[in-house]
């Protein structure tokens, strides 16, 4: 299950200046332990010390807030592609 | 001068430098700029304010940007109007309506705007942007336009055609989305980086948040040096909410005013109500939800500031409120009737807002108000255009009387 998965500019420095890497994973949380298997650190920047997502980190598949669909339990399937976005202000 | 120490995470503390950066790149958390506020109150006094120019820009001292002629375009020191009709339909002593309706672009906006625009000519960049309900996308356009910047507005496309227009008269570059002001949100975050420009509530966000702060300010100075007992003001992302209590506070710690016992009122609209759903089930944590309103200003579903809005209400021992969404119009044309004011379905849901705060006795006849309206309803005339029903007759004497005769008669 080959997804891209899109790093936002803070998270860069870890990935070496990719903003785009392919990960494998059945689901989101096994993508998460696979970015931080090779880009040590990322983990504990997407989550907090329970294992969920940060308040300030939005991830996204397909363009859908996977808060929206199953959290961090959501499938991923060949050819998906996942976005990791911080939270940013607008509106009133 | 700028009194800026740094920019600092508001969650795990980490300080950074002053430039274009907006999110801490540990843990995701918000920057906000850290001001020494005991230099600050040594150059500032009430006196040195009220001789400062007729715009936010009197409150320079509190501010991350130094004041710049290129992007002012008379931003802020909008009217505190003393209530009668609406205060006395209320049943309230003491109600004060901030018009931020007649800025420029006709918003709030234009604050946040002001100083962001300022900081971006000082970090060097020649081209704003943002990610916009509407009046964001005015006032960048205007304040590119008055300062010969570039400018990039990203907007849903199903706004109103006021608000479209309000942006496009200014000639910026519109990029108009299929997808909801959260789409152009995160579209806009995804590109942010990878070009060279100012994106008002990205990356240079941490000092556009701050332009809110004058509408604290000015509420304070116009009480004649004071802060309300009650303020309610409406909530998309919460940015502003939370600026407006800073305000005061950063007032209260300075020594311009004495205590702030302000309590905080955040009113959203049914059809996007985040913030005030959590605050109503005892959670600090925000559900994002598919906004579906007709106050489009405040449609934001995944409010990035809603958790530090919820800390204010907490804070201050305020609350949060919601309008249904079939009383937002009821709520612009009360105020319209009442005190002259046309204002958007965001000053709806404050009206409203401030009405059930009332009646449910959160706000006591004799306690002293102040409710913000930020937008202009001469962009959102959709959302009212059933009072359009004009007597219509020949040209002629008969005719009016006859017509007048028929009024009286209903």
């Amino acid at each position: 299950m080959s997804v891209t998965v899109r790093i936002p500019g803070p998270l860069r420095k870890i990935t070496e200046g990719a903003d785009k890497v392919q990960m494998e994973g059945e689901d989101l949380s096994q993508l998460i332990s696979a970015l931080e298997a090779q880009f040590p650190g990322m983990q504990e920047r997407l989550l907090d010390d329970n294992g969920e997502l940060r308040y300030f980190v939005n991830l996204y598949l397909n363009n859908e807030d996977i808060r929206f669909l199953d959290g961090l339990k959501t499938a991923v399937k060949s050819g998906d592609e996942i976005s990791i976005v911080p939270a940013v202000a607008g509106g009133c | 001068m700028s009194h800026v120490l740094s920019l600092r995470c508001k969650e795990c503390s980490r300080e950074y430098p002053v430039e274009a950066l907006n999110v801490c790149d540990f843990c995701f958390g918000p920057l906000e700029v850290v001001y020494d506020l005991q230099a600050i109150a040594k150059s500032t006094s009430r006196e040195k304010i009220a001789s400062g120019p007729n715009s936010l820009w009197r409150y320079a001292d509190f501010l991350p940007a130094e004041y710049n002629p290129a992007i002012d375009i008379n931003a802020g020191f909008t009217p505190l109007i003393r209530s009668r009709g609406l205060a006395e339909r209320l049943g309230l002593d003491e109600l004060w309506i901030k018009n931020d309706s007649v800025n420029p672009s006709y918003s709030f906006k234009d604050r946040v705007v002001a100083v962001a625009a300022a900081k971006a000519l000082e970090l060097g960049f020649d081209t704003i942007a943002c990610a916009s309900t509407g009046n964001l996308a005015c006032a960048v356009a205007a304040v590119a336009a008055r300062s010969g910047m570039k400018s990039y507005v990203f907007i849903p496309s199903n706004l109103e055609a006021g608000k479209i227009l309000g942006a496009a008269i200014y000639n910026p570059t519109m990029v108009a989305i299929d997808g909801s002001y959260d789409d152009v949100n995160r579209l806009c975050s995804e590109i942010a980086d990878s070009y060279p420009w100012a994106f008002v509530n990205i990356n240079v966000r941490p000092f556009y948040a701050d332009g809110s702060k004058t509408l604290g300010y000015e509420v304070a100075e116009q009480l004649g040096w004071r802060a309300p007992d009650h303020a309610v003001a409406p909530s998309a992302s919460g940015a502003m909410f939370t600026k407006i209590y800073q305000g005061l506070k950063e007032f209260e710690a300075t020594g311009l005013i004495s205590h702030v016992h302000t309590k905080m009122h955040s009113a959203q609209a049914r059809g996007c109500s985040p913030i005030a759903s959590a605050y109503e089930e005892g959670r600090f944590v925000i559900r994002p939800v598919k906004p579906s309103s007709l106050a489009t200003s405040l449609a934001i579903g995944n409010p990035a500031d809603g958790y530090y809005a919820l800390k204010v209400i907490e804070a201050s021992g305020g609350s949060a409120v919601i309008a249904e969404e079939n009383e937002i119009a009821d709520g612009v044309k009360l105020l319209a009737e009442t005190e002259g004011i046309f204002t958007e379905g965001a000053g709806g849901v404050a009206i409203t807002g401030l009405k059930h705060l009332v009646e449910t006795g959160k706000i006591k006849r004799d306690e002293s108000v102040v409710v913000y309206i930020t937008g202009n309803g001469l962009k959102t005339t959709e959302l009212v255009a059933d009072v359009v029903n004009p007597v219509l007759i020949e040209p002629n004497v008969e005719a009016f009387e006859a017509a007048m005769a028929a009024r009286a008669a209903k």
